[in-house]
């Protein structure tokens, strides 16, 4: 692959339902299968996508998931239009959640989506404006 | 040692089997999903209680070899269609959890 040869995926990702969240995921991770991508790099891009993805679907009545695959990186950018993340440090905390108890009954919302993303990211930037929305950007590298 | 092994030893109820031959590497014990998509080894068994649709997806994408269900957890229909449809395999047991890990280690340490 040619560093030209990046390759574009978006999806959207529907808000509100758990259901069907996982979807975008799911999706992700064949194309980076059929890239013949290493397995430890696709489990690193899916736990980072599935866990934005849920965040999408709980807080934000879902949004855009675009990831761009290169040969030595991919990236996963994230964009909502919900309500923002007012405290970015402290949403970054583990343990730290504003999910709803409905949520949490299905196994969601113990506060370790964000601090997941981070671990499993190499680089990980949140730009959030209340009222407007928030943006997460996720750089995975592809080991040599 | 393989799922399928693993099914015998343990005498597991098999609700979605894709690929018994696929080797059983370590295991994880827990049902808050984050918790266990951040933790769980890939290629292990995952124990949980958990039993609706998404435990599909982050079996999936945590690359786990298999979930058993404990405790006589029997899984939701649309977990249970899922798992099919992702070739997530999908077993269970009513052995508590901490009975259930204890035989796995045994087994496969």
């Amino acid at each position: 692959m040619q560093e030209e040869d990046r390759i574009h995926l978006s999806y959207q990702v529907e808000g509100g339902d758990l259901t069907h969240a996982g979807e975008a995921s799911s999706g992700v991770k064949q194309t980076l299968r059929k890239l013949g991508i290493d397995p430890g790099t696709i489990r690193r891009v899916s736990v980072c996508m599935y866990e934005g993805e849920i965040n999408m679907v709980i807080h934000a009545n879902g949004g855009l998931a675009m990831v761009d695959v290169g040969m030595d990186d991919i990236t996963i950018t994230l964009t909502d239009y919900g309500p923002g993340i007012p405290d970015i440090d402290r949403a970054m905390q583990a343990g730290f959640s504003t999910a709803a108890d409905s949520v949490r009954d299905l196994g969601f919302g113990a506060g370790m989506g964000l601090p997941n993303m981070k671990k499993y990211s190499d680089e990980m930037k949140i730009k959030s404006i209340v009222g407007v929305g928030t943006t997460v950007t996720m750089v995975v590298k592809i080991p040599s | 040692m393989t799922i399928q092994q693993l099914t015998e030893e343990l005498g597991l109820t098999v609700f979605a089997l894709d690929d018994p031959d696929r080797e059983v590497a370590g295991g994880y014990c827990g049902d808050l999903l984050s918790w266990v998509m951040g933790r769980a080894v890939a290629g292990g068994a995952w124990l949980t209680i958990m039993s609706n649709v998404n435990v599909a997806a982050v079996a999936a994408l945590a690359d786990v070899a298999c979930v058993i269900l404990t405790e006589g957890v029997r899984p939701d229909p649309a977990l249970l269609a899922k798992a099919r449809a992702q070739g997530v395999n999908l077993l269970g047991t009513d052995l508590p959890t901490y009975a259930c890990a204890g035989r796995l280690h045994t087994l496969i340490g």
